[in-house]
């Protein structure tokens, strides 16, 4: 069975095992503007993605700042 | 400095027009609106990323233009709204909040009990807390006293542009509240944000009566213009309403008598 983890609610492969690669694998790189991270429902400041690590069966959250009232 | 600026939070303010946005037709037509307004405050919301490729993020359009506020929308409970909240705080680096949480997806109405909880929690965590809320005066002073710097009470219904339903509550709210009052949610048109302005909000949040107006950069206009009259009326203090004629002419030396 293929390690799991959740991101925005939907299962994907784990390739990786810290927050930061976990991202660069979707193109959002450490320091990009607007996105913040929660890790099974925790905010991860994104100083700290790349020593954070992942394992199967996380949560996380990846947003941005949308058009809103 | 203008003498008629406001202070939330330590953080002033001249004009008293927040401006939202959503709903816009275009981009463009957003940000000549927001100028147009003269709004120091815009409200955004918070929602999962696309994971599926690069779309250009609303904070670089925004950024230097005007001062975000993001807000938890769609929140149903106090721990969904903290948890939005404190990523909003991450994404934008401001420990400001519009505090929403509804107890109703269709109504969009306030759940008391859960924005009082979620106030707490936030201001706790170093939050300057915006809670949208019922136009009820014991809720608002509730709010007040769990450390929120403004209460955002509703006009009417999120997006309905119904105008103030029960103005006078708005007008006790800002005669007894301790913190400033901004209307927030159900204005339609610009004698509505008049409205709230004369009755003593220290300002008004709205963004469907703008980005859904057939011209939104022409009613961002006559938002800015009607905020403005508003509080000068509220300033200049607006005569009694009476239940018979006063005649403002002169009585004496009328032809004929």
């Amino acid at each position: 069975m293929t390690a799991c983890i959740r991101v925005n609610g939907k299962d994907h492969e784990l390739p990786a095992d810290t927050v930061a690669a976990l991202l660069a694998g979707f193109g959002i790189q450490p320091g990009a503007r607007g996105v913040a991270v929660a890790l099974n429902g925790a905010v991860v400041p994104s100083r700290r993605w790349p020593e954070t690590p992942v394992a199967p069966g996380d949560e996380l959250e990846i947003i941005r700042p949308v058009q809103g009232g | 400095m203008n003498a008629d600026s406001f202070t939330i939070a330590g953080r002033t303010f001249r004009s008293r027009l927040f401006i939202g946005t959503a709903g816009y037709p275009n981009q463009q037509v957003m940000l000549n609106a927001i100028e147009t307004s003269g709004a120091e405050l815009a409200t955004v919301a918070v929602r999962r990323i696309s994971l599926d490729g690069y779309s250009e993020s609303l904070v670089d359009v925004l950024d230097g233009r005007i001062g975000l506020l993001p807000n938890t929308a769609g929140c149903l409970t106090a721990k969904e709204a903290v948890l939005t909240a404190q990523l909003g705080r991450e994404a934008l680096g401001t420990d400001w909040v519009k505090l929403e949480v509804i107890g109703d997806r269709e109504l969009l109405y306030p759940d008391v009990e859960e924005l009082l909880r979620a106030t707490e929690e936030l201001v706790a965590d170093g939050f300057t807390v915006l809670p949208y809320c019922n136009d009820d005066p014991v809720t608002c002073r509730k709010l007040a006293d769990a450390g929120a710097a403004a209460v955002m009470p509703l006009g009417a219904f999120i997006g309905s542009g119904m105008g103030i339903r029960n103005p006078h509550a708005i007008e006790v709210i800002c005669a007894r509240n301790p913190v400033p009052v901004v209307l927030d949610a159900g204005i339609g048109t610009a004698s509505d944000a008049a409205l709230a302005m004369e009755l003593g909000c220290a300002a008004v949040l709205l963004n469907t009566a703008v980005s859904k107006a057939r011209d939104p950069v022409l009613m961002a206009a006559a938002m800015r213009d009607a905020v403005a009259a508003g509080r000068s009326a509220h300033l200049a203090g607006r005569i009694p309403m009476r239940r018979f004629a006063e005649a403002s002419s002169p009585q004496l030396g009328l032809i004929g008598s």
